[in-house]
């Protein structure tokens, strides 16, 4: 029922919620104030780390659909691990835009700016938006499946090909500061392993969101399954009945079952 | 029968239904016309902003119209189990999908010509270079009528079909409205350098989304 064993979940719970308050620590405190932007600066420490889970999550999102695909390894494992990482994604991605707004304002002096790494990240938002209501659509859970990992992939397609048209179209964000191989050290030591341990914090978070998340498909469904299956008890049971042969209006499938 | 006769099967009994009932001409397209007329409302005529923004409300109506024309392309399909017949006609799922998307590429270019018109008479624009425009046109409308196939066959069948395609398909089409934009802007201002990027871009998007579409059409009409 769980990706991870339930002590191991659990544990992982708790050594997430303990990284956690280590960045709060770090990021508040430890990392000294930016030269140029100040204490505003110290969004960074959740801005970065959480657009960086917001790719990881529509990375795997994409993964997990792939697998799905494939005849070899397609499980229902693979489509609850795309709607639970799709899910974690847009929550990211809405995390990384509403922080990023927070910081630009103090900063550029703007809430929001056209600029290309803000465009192709809303547009990558509302991508998976899409994708979600998607899922939300009831029916067969193999059709929903098949229709999901097509369309996830469908969307994952399009990201670079938004990023470059985004990228000529018009360029005001900063210039990425870890992964830049002509600035090698432009970061002070603290600051860099709080960013980093900042990423490494956001992941743990994402791994323990996704195993609740599958945890809490996987019973969605049981449920579902159950209460077909209780749907046909009764419906057998009130078979001899003339009311029941003769039902007045239209009867609803269950969820489950109606396309 | 190869892939391409197939194809055109296809397309031609999509374009002889709509030859028939002719509803995208005498609903589609005054719809796109209408949409010009107000955003001559929104924008103030007298000031030359509508000539300036002309393609982007011209690239926006021809999204707005497509939605409308996908809808239609699925609702023939829904009436008298036509879906169950087309699935178990034995052609090739890549050509039903060509052919599919052929028609509403066909429409879609009709109604483009009908609202640059429009654009030209109401919005007072001059277009300077128009190969550049043309070409642009026709590789923007490829990936759109091939992308709007897509998810309209993905969510055929669905009783949300109506809302859920609008929100699937146009942040998917969001490059596709941004580059045809700039190579129309580049095409008006006679500048056909700067379109060039723009329509090789708008080239790889139909390209991609051709291939995606015919990989992924029999799978989602499985499931339609």
């Amino acid at each position: 029922m769980t990706l991870l064993k339930p002590a191991f979940g659990r544990a992982l719970g708790w050594v997430t919620l303990a990284a956690l308050v280590v960045l709060a620590l770090f990021g508040l405190w430890g990392a000294p104030p930016d030269a140029v932007q100040g204490d505003a600066q110290r969004l960074m420490y959740l801005h970065v780390p959480a657009a960086w889970i917001a790719y990881l999550a529509f990375g795997i999102t994409a993964l997990a659909s792939g697998l799905w695909l494939w005849p070899r390894t397609r499980s229902m494992v693979w489509d609850r691990v795309a709607g639970a990482s799709a899910e974690l994604g847009v929550l990211f991605t809405a995390l990384t835009l509403v922080l990023g707004a927070l910081w630009g304002r103090p900063v550029w002096g703007v809430w929001w700016a056209w600029d290309a790494r803000l465009v192709t990240t809303a547009v990558l938002f509302f991508l998976y938006v899409g994708y979600l209501a998607l899922r939300q659509v009831p029916t067969s859970p193999e059709a929903r499946a098949r229709r999901c990992a097509i369309a996830a992939l469908i969307a994952f397609v399009d990201v670079p090909i938004v990023h470059f048209s985004v990228t000529w179209w018009r360029t005001l964000h900063q210039q990425a500061t870890v992964f830049d191989p002509s600035l090698k050290a432009n970061i002070h030591g603290v600051m860099a392993f709080t960013l980093w341990f900042g990423a490494l914090a956001f992941t743990l978070l994402y791994v323990y969101l996704l195993d609740r998340r599958y945890r809490l498909a996987a019973l969605e469904e049981g449920r579902d399954d159950r209460e077909l299956d209780v749907a046909i008890a009764e419906r057998v049971a009130g078979a001899g009945t003339p009311e029941a042969r003769r039902p007045s209006g239209s009867v609803e499938a269950p969820a489950g079952v109606s396309r | 029968m190869n892939l391409f006769q197939e194809a055109a099967l296809v397309a031609g009994k999509d374009l002889r239904i709509e030859a028939r009932a002719r509803v995208t001409l005498q609903q589609v397209l005054p719809f796109g016309l209408i949409v010009l007329l107000l955003f001559a409302f929104a924008l103030d005529p007298d000031r030359g902003v509508l000539r300036r923004v002309a393609p982007g409300l011209f690239w926006v109506t021809v999204l707005l119209a497509a939605l409308l024309a996908i809808s239609r392309a699925y609702s023939v399909e829904s009436e008298n189990g036509a879906i169950d017949a087309l699935r178990m006609s034995g052609l090739d799922p890549a050509g039903l999908f060509l052919g599919k998307a052929a028609a509403v590429a066909v429409e879609l270019v009709v109604l483009e010509a009908v609202l640059t018109g429009g654009v030209v008479l109401f919005f007072d624009v001059g277009i300077g270079s128009l190969g550049p425009l043309v070409l642009a046109s026709i590789a923007a409308t490829v990936g759109v009528a091939a992308t709007g196939t897509l998810y309209g066959v993905l969510a055929a069948g669905l009783r949300v079909r109506e809302t859920l395609v609008p929100v699937l398909l146009l942040p998917v089409v969001s490059p596709v409205l941004l580059g045809a934009t700039r190579a129309w802007e580049a095409a008006i201002d006679g500048a056909p350098s700067d379109a060039w990027p723009w329509i090789g871009l708008l080239s790889i998007f139909a390209v991609l989304y051709v291939a995606v579409g015919m990989l992924a059409f029999g799978p989602l009409l499985e499931e339609a």
